[in-house]
């Protein structure tokens, strides 16, 4: 009995009317990776919240090593070498790796700086986490700060690990690096809880699955005894069909022209570099790139927010460069930009989904007093259309679960009925049925003849969804190309900047 | 076994309005507790100087409108200053704007007093606005144009404002008639407010502007975007609100209405310019905002309340020959003790048992 690390037996949760876990149990082993599976709002969030110590269990017994706990604060699980990485990193900008790393401990009061330095070196040798210890966090990637919060519950002590969602972020090679890490925390002895809605993740990385459906344990499964079908099914509590369909139409005209358009960002530094591409009424254009490239700043400077040095934007015969955002919007161009933190940008957090529908609605009314009863008609609509998850719209949106947030914002900008619809990442850390509703939108607002820029990801969504591919790479773009005959690799080779020559002609 | 226990206090997730309004008025009733040890200490009955509080802010028809007239600058100042603090600009400069309204209202006053009662006021009025508003502009600018912190630059300008009214009182427009006493020339009777039922007509005015803020934030577009920009800049940002442009307007109100109150003390009250027209109005109205939660409705109970608080405190003192300084200490207890309740209001405490055989295996 001494590897079951970590026994959740019973445990029960609500909050408010919201039963948000129900009788749920969890064994993880020492030396294995579990992965915690669920779609958004399954519970699996608030179930690690409770242990970690920020929520107290309204029912149920927590056991570690075979040891009743009873965790009032973080600090108590921490103590019990317990771990949590969150989506939102908790570190200081201004910070070293190293100051960061002590900030909170109890350790004397003068601090032994060379010895801090060899013990941080010798545990990132330990678990082959590269970091340096001397580097400030402002300067370190996304990837490069969750390699450090990984390093800064480990020296707390932490033998189990927690990540939420810890892919959401991360580039396919820093999530490769996530994994070896999590791997070699496994034959270190270490048990790491892994949470996530990626079926691809958990078949190459867990040992064992557990699967949570509405606030409850569904099953506990071998990855060797299952398949990523079967583990959806779990996951939905029925059959679905993964493929994404993509609706043929026919070409019609040009509903943007994009020409020469170049930018700075603040910095001086040039981030648009003479880009021209069309955009076809009716057609998904999808944009790849590394994050970075430029991706960004095109949809800022579309949506006005982004000045413009040179170049041009056509719209229905008129340039948009220069205009404002709310003429820009006025006009028909909707822009959606999910954010990697999915905070901040497009919802007010503190307000309910009414008021935040209100905010794409409110420039259009006339005169001097808003109006919200047209904004709560549509908050209905959205509701039901989206299956938003909510006990009603007049709920603050910080209160709902990530994927619904999500949900709340896209619902909005496609209810705006826009000509051009720009969306950058709408599927960032959602479950496979929120993607495909969204998948969905995008195709019925094709079919409506709308021009879609499609900001996405992950390359195989792209090739099965767009109509075309436009390929950027540090603020060029390096060719565009038909999804229906190209191939990841192709793309993949675009991405770090092969100029595709054939494109090129073609565009010229 | 008995176990170590230590008390923890938890963020609760969404503390329902019910459970506050207890917690608030338990709050005012262990005041009241509190301070009768106080009181027994002074040899007095708790009861009876409870009732006198009473008595001296609302006991007769006199002392209910000195207690509106004390309420009625705090109303207006605490709606000016809400409309700033929806936006998140944290707008302290209250004193310097009433003491730069105020002036622009006495210089009105006083060089075009030949004009008929309505027009000068009407001036007054204006005058006292707009320049309460443009003293609120300037950080408002800096902060639109170079993201300064408006804290510090509205604070510093209630220095240069307060000091400007004192520059004139003592220098240009000492009244030569006044034998050498540093004081301004007394407005003449057309530059006075008319008083209706007792109170010069500065509570029409707050009543009016209770229900315009109101309306104002809650059901009108600039409202609206006021309160979006103070939640996230960047969503602002992205919904197309010209943040600058908003910036701008919210706080030329918020400063016309701090403006308004420094004529209305003027002409109203005292019937001249001092500095102590502000009379720390600018400063405790940021209590009175804050205890209403910048609601516009329960600024003017807020508000109220305090200035029945204030006048009552100094009834007791003449009634029981305390001295002020016991009847400040009342008041601070009770204010105290609700300002502390807020805290209970988003936080609670628990028992926990301590984990020591935990830490234990671990270490």
């Amino acid at each position: 009995m001494k590897n079951n690390y970590i026994s959740m037996q019973n445990i029960s949760k609500s909050f408010g009317k919201v039963v948000a876990n129900k009788n749920i149990n969890l064994t993880v082993h020492q030396g294995e990776i579990h992965a915690l599976l669920g779609e958004n709002g399954a519970g699996k969030s608030t179930l690690m919240s409770m242990l970690s110590g920020v929520y107290t269990p309204d029912g149920g017994s927590i056991f570690v090593k075979d040891k009743e706990v009873r965790f009032a604060a973080p600090k108590d699980a921490i103590n019990a070498g317990i771990g949590m990485i969150y989506q939102h990193f908790k570190l200081i900008d201004v910070l070293t790796a190293k100051e960061n790393i002590i900030l909170g401990q109890k350790n004397g009061l003068f601090l032994n700086q060379r010895a801090l330095t060899e013990r941080i070196r010798e545990m990132s040798a330990r678990f082959g986490l590269d970091i340096d210890p001397d580097k400030k966090v402002y300067d370190m990637s996304v990837g490069e700060k969750q390699t450090l919060e990984i390093l800064k519950v480990l020296h707390r002590g932490a033998e189990i690990l927690i990540l939420d969602e810890p892919t959401a972020v991360l580039t396919p090679q820093e999530t490769e690096k996530l994994f070896k890490i999590m791997n070699r925390m496994k034959e270190e002895g270490c048990a790491v809880i892994f949470i996530t809605h990626k079926m691809n993740e958990v078949m190459e990385v867990a040992d064992r699955i557990t699967v949570l459906r509405k606030g409850e344990t569904v099953e506990t499964v071998h990855k060797n005894s299952t398949n990523p079908k079967h583990l959806t099914e779990l996951m939905m509590g029925c059959a679905v069909d993964l493929s994404i369909k993509r609706i043929e139409t026919e070409k019609s005209k040009v509903a943007m022209e994009v020409k020469d358009l170049i930018a700075y960002n603040d910095e001086g530094v040039k981030v648009l570099k003479e880009l021209s591409f069309s955009i076809y009424a009716g057609e998904i254009l999808g944009v790849a790139g590394i994050a970075g490239g430029g991706q960004k700043e095109l949809c800022e400077a579309i949506a006005g927010l982004q000045p413009v040095k040179q170049g041009e934007i056509i719209f229905e015969e008129e340039n948009l460069v220069g205009k404002s955002p709310s003429e820009i919007i006025a006009k028909g161009v909707s822009m959606s930009f999910i954010p990697e933190d999915r905070l901040g940008m497009g919802l007010v957090a503190s307000m309910d989904i009414v008021n935040n529908i209100v905010l794409k609605l409110y420039q259009r009314q006339k005169g001097f007093f808003i109006n919200r009863k047209p904004a709560e008609q549509k908050s209905l609509e959205i509701v039901k259309r989206l299956d938003i998850q909510t006990p009603g719209i007049n709920h603050p949106v910080r209160m709902l679960s990530g994927g619904n947030i999500q949900k709340v914002l896209l619902g909005r900008e496609l209810d705006s009925k826009p000509q051009v619809l720009i969306t950058a990442y709408p599927v960032r850390g959602l479950d496979i049925n929120s993607c495909h509703t969204i998948y969905d939108i995008l195709n019925e607002e094709k079919q409506k003849g709308v021009a879609v820029l499609y900001i996405g990801e992950d390359l195989d969504v792209l090739l099965e969804l767009c109509d075309r591919i436009m390929v950027m790479c540090a603020g060029e773009i390096t060719g565009i190309v038909d999804a229906r005959n190209t191939t990841k690799e192709e793309i993949g080779l675009m991405m770090v900047g092969a100029v595709n020559s054939d494109i090129k002609e073609e565009l010229s | 076994m008995i176990m170590p226990m230590t008390i923890r206090a938890i963020k609760k997730s969404e503390p329902s309005r019910l459970k506050a309004a207890t917690i608030r008025i338990g709050a005012i009733i262990l005041a009241l507790i509190t301070s009768s040890i106080f009181i027994l200490l002074l040899d007095l009955n708790p009861a009876n100087v409870y009732m006198k509080m009473v008595q001296g802010a609302f006991g007769t028809a006199y002392r209910a409108r000195e207690t509106i007239i004390k309420a009625i600058p705090l109303v207006i100042t605490s709606l000016g200053i809400a409309i700033a603090f929806r936006m998140q600009f944290w707008n302290i400069g209250g004193e310097g704007q009433i003491a730069m309204g105020a002036f622009a209202a006495s210089f009105v006053a006083l060089n075009m007093s030949d004009m008929s009662k309505p027009i000068l006021l009407l001036l007054m009025i204006l005058a006292a606005m707009l320049v309460g508003g443009l003293w609120a502009l300037i950080p408002a600018f800096f902060k639109a144009q170079w993201g300064t912190n408006e804290t510090i630059v509205t604070l510093m300008m209630n220095y240069i404002g307060l000091k400007w009214i004192m520059y004139l009182q003592y220098g240009p427009w000492r009244d030569p008639n006044s034998l050498g006493f540093p004081k301004i020339a007394n407005f003449t009777e057309n530059a006075i407010l008319p008083k209706l039922m007792g109170v010069h007509i500065g509570w029409i005015f707050a009543l009016l502007l209770v229900a315009a803020v109101y309306i104002f934030l809650n059901h009108t577009k600039k409202g609206y975007e006021i309160a979006v920009i103070g939640e996230s800049i960047n969503t602002a940002r992205y919904a197309g609100i010209n943040i600058k442009r908003t910036i701008l307007i919210a706080i030329l109100l918020s400063g016309g209405l701090c403006g308004l109150v420094g004529m209305i003390q003027a002409s109203g009250v005292n019937s001249t310019l001092s500095v102590e027209v502000t009379g720390g109005v600018g400063y405790t109205a940021i209590i009175t905002a804050w205890l209403a939660s910048l609601s516009a409705p329960v600024i003017l109970v807020v508000s109220i309340l305090f200035a029945a608080l204030l006048e009552g405190g100094s009834y007791i003192q003449t009634v029981f020959g305390i001295p002020e300084s016991a009847a400040l200490i009342l008041q601070g207890i009770i204010l105290f003790f609700v300002l502390g309740s807020e805290f209970f209001v988003q936080y609670k405490f628990i028992l926990v048992k301590n984990q020591n055989s935990v830490k234990k295996e671990v270490v």
